[in-house]
């Protein structure tokens, strides 16, 4: 750790600011771009030591960047590094989408307005699809058609007939997940007998 | 109790909504549309239009949007916490305990089990945008923006924030 302390924290700043800014689609977006900044410009972490903070990060629940930009900042210069590099990565966005949303919502009721919002529906719509599409797809590829299937509709049932909260079905799935046993290391292990 | 609202509102999704920010959207809707009634679906899906189109993580821009509208800027910071700190603690917490079992198959089982929830949730919220538009435009401009729309982030893969700058002035002109 060369530099000191001002200058790490310069640099974590630096880091994030321009992972926040050039990131789009949202956290899993901007993976690449913080994987240049710490593992290539910066070198606080290998090539391994990424892969597996990766892993990590993606079994935990919550947005997935200021999970990194928080562990990382942390990893590099403690409590006030994880501070930092969450404030630099966030805090230029939000800015910048409030000054935008509340200039729109002043014009709000102007014709032309009213017909760029109206328009803009449908994308979202299809991108929103689109991710659900890729959701499926990597359930179906982790435990084939059926199980995703029967699980999707209950699920389904669940959420929008019977106005379960989905915290309480995710909580269920979670609890599922833990106790159950686990079927597939027995079976492989019985094929090596 | 404004605050503690926007606290929960943003806190459940933050601890529940695994794979990343996109994943917390319907989560963060089921709160701010359907239980606390800040936002109609009209305008819940304006402003993720716009959130879509900024760069930046996504879950913390809505966290802090929607804080700044109810509760100004203490409500942006509190939204923007409640969404950050639990997962972000859980994560230094946990990371030697998760490290040493990530290659469990309860641990990898967890993940897996959690993606048909979260198309579910995300399947059900297009459809209501998709209905929402139906109604507001009719369905022949709805199929329209929403093919070539998909045509070019796609299949040709032109940057998202192109395409809604795009569809802003084909709205703003023939619409």
């Amino acid at each position: 750790m060369t530099g000191g302390i001002p200058l790490q924290q310069w640099r974590l700043m630096i880091a994030f600011f321009r992972v926040g800014m050039l990131g789009y689609g949202g956290g899993p977006g901007s993976i690449p771009l913080i994987h240049k900044e710490v593992v290539d410009k910066y070198e606080w972490m290998d090539e391994e030591e990424f892969g597996d903070l990766l892993a990590l990060a993606n079994t935990l629940p919550g947005p997935l960047a200021t999970k990194l930009a928080g562990y990382i900042g942390y990893y590099v210069s403690g409590v006030i590094g994880m501070i930092n590099a969450v404030l630099a990565s966030i805090i230029p966005t939000i800015l910048l989408m409030i000054v935008l949303l509340a200039s729109l919502s002043s014009v709000r009721d102007v014709a032309w307005v009213e017909g760029m919002t109206a328009a803009v529906i449908p994308v979202v719509a299809m991108m929103l699809a689109v991710l659900t599409w890729q959701f499926f797809n990597r359930a179906r590829q982790g435990m084939g058609w059926i199980q995703t299937v029967v699980m999707s509709a209950l699920i389904f049932i669940a959420y929008q007939f019977l106005g379960v909260h989905p915290g309480i079905i995710i909580g269920a799935l979670i609890v599922m997940a833990i106790g159950r046993k686990d079927k597939s290391s027995a079976t492989e292990e019985g094929e090596k007998q | 109790m404004k605050y503690w609202h926007i606290f929960l509102a943003f806190f459940i999704p933050g601890i529940l909504g695994y794979g990343g920010g996109p994943a917390s959207i319907p989560l963060v809707e089921n709160e701010v549309v359907r239980r606390y009634g800040w936002m109609s679906v009209q305008e819940f899906s304006e402003m993720l239009a716009l959130a879509n189109s900024l760069p930046g993580p996504i879950a913390t821009k809505l966290a802090g949007y929607i804080g700044y509208e109810q509760g100004g800027i203490l409500g942006s910071v509190i939204g923007v916490f409640a969404a950050v700190a639990p997962s972000l603690i859980l994560m230094i917490v946990l990371l030697g305990v998760l490290y040493k079992y990530k290659d469990s198959p309860k641990v990898q089982r967890l993940t897996l089990y959690v993606r048909p929830v979260i198309a579910i949730l995300l399947g059900v919220m297009a459809w209501r945008f998709f209905h929402t538009s139906i109604e507001g435009i009719g369905v022949w401009q709805m199929l329209l923006i929403t093919i070539s729309s998909f045509l070019l982030i796609e299949r040709m893969r032109v940057h998202p924030a192109i395409v809604i700058g795009v569809t802003l002035v084909y709205g703003a002109f023939v619409l």
